[in-house]
């Protein structure tokens, strides 16, 4: 078998991995991303908060401080260029006793030191005034307007999808699980016998970024995985709240938070718990009690009954209280992106940057490419006026073809989906990048349908379609 | 492009059928079906076992054959039909917005409006199931339609939840198809589905009903590998300690349906919480003037002989609308 050669091999799909290969793709160095599932984003990046924080709560001085405001603008920066999901509706931290009113009074003057711009503190009457579903216990609340929630999953898949686009090999269900050295260059070996050259690995897997270190010698951190679990709620409840509303932070996370999502859903949680198995990313009924019992202290209304679904993520801690970013002591050409945790999603694009502008620091003489395009589009029928509809359809009759009725997803873009850079191939793939199954019906329509356009699509038997990858099959062999 | 109709009917199920046929014999003229499949009669298509018909018909058919018989009596007539198209919205002054990928969007001003798009099925997140997020979890429904119409196995070793009518006919027919169904299990002290299906579906097979029981877990990581069930309280709540573990590939939901409410929705219609469906200001008439509802749409209904019985007061009612207005 012919193995392939690079100059940087990045480890892992997620924001972290996905940012550092598009912020490659600008050289004309070879650069792979290697993910060990089917897809991009299917680590932390998966299922967070999705919100891109403004930047008032890392420790100033600190590498996530610095990484979280220059991400924030970044976002801001590139979220139309390349199609990037993302409202800018602002943070509320709000008061509900003495200790919060001190609370949100250091974040603002940290977020003053950060460099976060627009910061207000408001009084109980201008909270309410704006945000009339919050408990009456309410005392007052920092307002950030520069944060605002995005697409978490875009956030990494349109990066991948330009890095892609741009020249950088996605390779997939490629979990990286053994590291040789033939002189040069790094053998880096899959756990099904691929191997790839590579002179730098970047090492962005996430949870698992302490095995992948070790894999090199580098033993100098252990990632703790902790769990928050969140419950989405029916678009009906969509106005309950305008900004995101968190609660001050605590020991273990952010609190528990209510915030409109990207697409006009309500969105519930995160519960923190640490975990002992870094991929149990179960609900139970206890951390959904305790979501929702925290999020009343916020809106007294929020309600169990209009839960339209439930998730749960890990998170990376690195216990280093800040991003673990940089050569690896114990071998030059590691590179560790690791410890990524909140406010890792915001922080992607600045990360990427920085692990570039660290490469060029140590030596590595890189070269931009004359031709990189940057721009992505995604085709969002629900989005086009009745005139652009009916051009189209006119086109390909494929999106006049609705596959999904909550979500009005067509044929067409179901098809681009899987066709399009860093493609969706499997159920949650498609779901991810248009949308359909994620509605009230959760795919019970339009799965069937789905799972005969990804058959045809990618010309595999229907037994062959799985719902994430490995061994997740929809339907028996015939 | 746009169309004007005396009677536009979103759905073309048998409440639909039955509500067209009834307004054409009460001389309305110009009558439209709109339906979203390529085929006219709605979820019984893929409800190919008998037990339809015996109140209407005075004989058992399959659902497939009491469709057809609708379908049959629509051929006869001049309603038109709009199939392979979605109906995306419909706006309080009764002027429906669909889309197809012959004529792109179109418009269709109504004088009335029939609401007759069924039901859907509830979804494991609304029951808030704990656990992991495998494949192998199927509304019964969903699994009724891959193995009916389009001839997949979703799996061979399967647990259902809940005992809906759907879920009992699924639990034999997927026995039929060679799958080994391990239980039935219903939250309620005794299953909401008909006696007689209970009897045909799991007596004579063979398969247990376990009552006053719930799923508590779902394991497997990649595709399903077992469900843990736990008996409830007299609040539905799990009992600790009553935990059992049973392995399985596949899990069928049948735990309820709830009212189409999207295109209702969207002319401001008036939703009844109790049956969640369109308030039924008598003789099936909505909140809004001229729009009316019928079958699933508007409550949902254990047999279609009821559906079609009450559809045709439907029809009439529009026509009526029609002819006074
Ligand atoms: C509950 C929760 C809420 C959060 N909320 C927010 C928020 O609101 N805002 C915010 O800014 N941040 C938030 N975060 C933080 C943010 O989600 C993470 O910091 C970020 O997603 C980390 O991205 P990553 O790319 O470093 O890691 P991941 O997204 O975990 O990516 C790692 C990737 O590496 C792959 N991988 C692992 N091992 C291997 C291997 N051996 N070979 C190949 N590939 C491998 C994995 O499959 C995965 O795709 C939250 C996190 C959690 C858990
Ligand atoms: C899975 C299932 C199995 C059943 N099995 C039985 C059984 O065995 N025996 C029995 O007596 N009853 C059974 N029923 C009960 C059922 O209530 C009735 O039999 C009957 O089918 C309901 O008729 P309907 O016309 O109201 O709805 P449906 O038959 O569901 O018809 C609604 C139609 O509207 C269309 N539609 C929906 N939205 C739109 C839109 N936006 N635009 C265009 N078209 C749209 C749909 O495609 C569908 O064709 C079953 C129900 C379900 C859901």
């Amino acid at each position: 078998m012919e193995i392939k050669t690079y100059d940087f091999a990045v480890v892992g799909a997620g924001v972290s991995g996905a940012w550092t290969a598009y912020e490659l793709s600008k050289y004309t160095a070879k650069t792979c991303l290697l993910e060990k599932e089917n897809d991009v984003a299917m680590g932390a990046t998966k299922a967070n908060s999705a919100i891109i924080h403004a930047g008032y709560d890392p420790v100033p001085g600190s590498l996530m401080a610095k990484l979280n405001v220059r991400g924030n603008a970044l976002v801001r920066e590139l979220h139309e260029k390349m199609d990037i999901p993302f409202r800018q509706i602002g943070s509320y931290v709000i008061a509900l006793n003495d200790e919060g009113e001190e609370k949100i009074k250091e974040l603002y003057e940290r977020g003053i030191k950060n460099g976060v711009e627009g910061l207000k503190l408001l009084s109980k009457e201008e909270t309410l005034a704006e945000e009339p579903n919050l408990s009456d216990d309410v005392r007052g609340a920092l307002l950030a307007p520069t944060a605002g929630v995005c697409s978490a999953f875009e956030m990494s898949c349109a990066p991948a999808e330009v890095a892609e686009n741009n020249g950088v090999d996605l390779i997939r269900n490629f979990a990286v699980s053994k590291v040789s050295d033939d002189g040069d260059y790094k053998l880096v070996e899959a756990a099904d016998g691929r191997v790839v050259r590579a002179r730098v690995v970047i090492n962005a897997a996430g949870v698992h970024a302490d095995e992948v270190a070790k894999l090199f010698g580098d033993d100098s951190f252990k990632i703790i995985p902790r769990r928050g679990e969140y419950s989405i709620l029916d678009n009906n409840c969509g106005g309950l709240v305008k900004h995101v509303i968190f609660q001050p932070p605590v020991k273990f996370g952010k609190g528990i938070l209510v915030s409109p999502t990207v697409d006009g859903n309500i969105l519930v949680g995160p519960t923190a718990d640490n975990i002992d198995d870094k991929d149990d990313k179960i609900t139970t009924g206890a951390g959904q009690k305790v979501a929702f019992d925290g999020a009343r202290k916020s809106v007294p209304t929020v309600s169990e009954r209009d839960v339209i679904t439930s998730f749960s993520g890990i998170r990376p801690i690195g216990g280093k209280e800040d991003f673990i970013l940089g050569f690896s002591d114990a071998d030059k050409s590691l590179f560790n992106v690791s410890g990524i945790e909140s406010p890792g999603l915001t922080a992607g694009p600045a990360v990427g940057e920085y692990v570039v502008e660290q490469l060029i620091k140590n030596g590595y003489a890189l070269e931009k490419k004359a031709d990189f395009d940057g721009n992505r589009k995604v085709f969002r029928f629900n989005e086009l006026s009745d005139e652009e509809k009916n051009e189209y359809i006119k086109k390909n009759p494929l999106y006049g073809r609705i596959i999904c009725r909550c979500e009005t997803v067509t044929e067409g873009e179901i098809v681009d989906a899987v066709r399009r850079g860093a493609g969706a191939r499997d159920m949650d793939g498609v779901k991810r990048r248009v949308r359909a199954g994620m509605g009230r019906c959760q795919g019970g329509f339009c799965g069937p349908k789905v799972m005969e356009i990804i058959s045809r699509e990618l010309n595999i038997p229907m037994s062959e379609v799985t719902k994430f990858g490995g061994g997740s099959w929809m339907v028996e062999k015939d | 492009m746009t169309m004007n109709v005396d009677v536009a009917v979103i759905g073309g199920g048998p409440a639909g059928l039955a509500a067209a046929l009834e307004c054409r014999k009460n001389g309305i003229e110009n009558i439209l079906i709109i339906e979203r499949d390529k085929q006219l009669g709605g979820i019984l298509n893929q409800c190919i076992h008998p037990g339809f018909g015996l109140h209407v018909f005075g004989e058992e058919l399959t659902g497939p054959e009491y469709a057809q018989r609708y379908i049959n009596m629509l051929a006869e007539t001049d309603i038109k039909t709009l199939t392979d198209t979605m109906v995306l919205s419909l706006s309080p002054d009764k002027v429906i917005r669909a889309v197809n990928s012959e004529l792109g969007i179109v418009e269709i001003s109504a004088k009335a409006v029939i609401l007759s798009m069924g039901c859907r099925e509830r979804t494991r997140g609304m029951l808030r199931i704990s656990g992991t997020r495998p494949s192998g979890i199927y509304t019964a429904g969903t699994a009724q339609r891959l193995v009916n119409i389009e001839g997949y196995m979703p799996g061979k070793n399967v647990v259902i939840l809940g005992s809906g009518d759907i879920g009992l006919i699924m639990a034999r027919r997927m026995t039929l198809e060679g799958a080994k169904v391990k239980g039935v299990y219903e939250i309620m002290p005794k299953s909401g589905g008909l006696r007689r299906n209970i009897v045909q579906c799991l007596d004579d097979f063979g398969i247990p009903l376990h009552l006053s029981k719930t799923a508590v877990e779902i394991h497997g990581r990649e595709r399903v590998e077992g469900i843990t069930v736990a008996s409830v309280d007299e609040n539905l709540a799990p009992i600790a300690g009553t935990e059992e573990y049973i392995e399985c590939d596949t899990v069928l939901l049948s735990v309820g349906l709830i009212p189409e409410n999207e295109v209702s929705r969207s002319a401001g219609i008036e939703i009844d919480p109790k049956t969640r469906g369109p308030v039924n200001n008598g003789n099936f008439s909505t909140s809004v003037p001229g729009v009316f509802a019928c079958g699933n749409v508007l409550k949902v209904y254990d047999l279609v002989d009821n559906v079609t019985k009450d559809s045709v007061l439907a029809g009439k009612a529009a026509a009526d609308y029609i002819k006074n207005n």
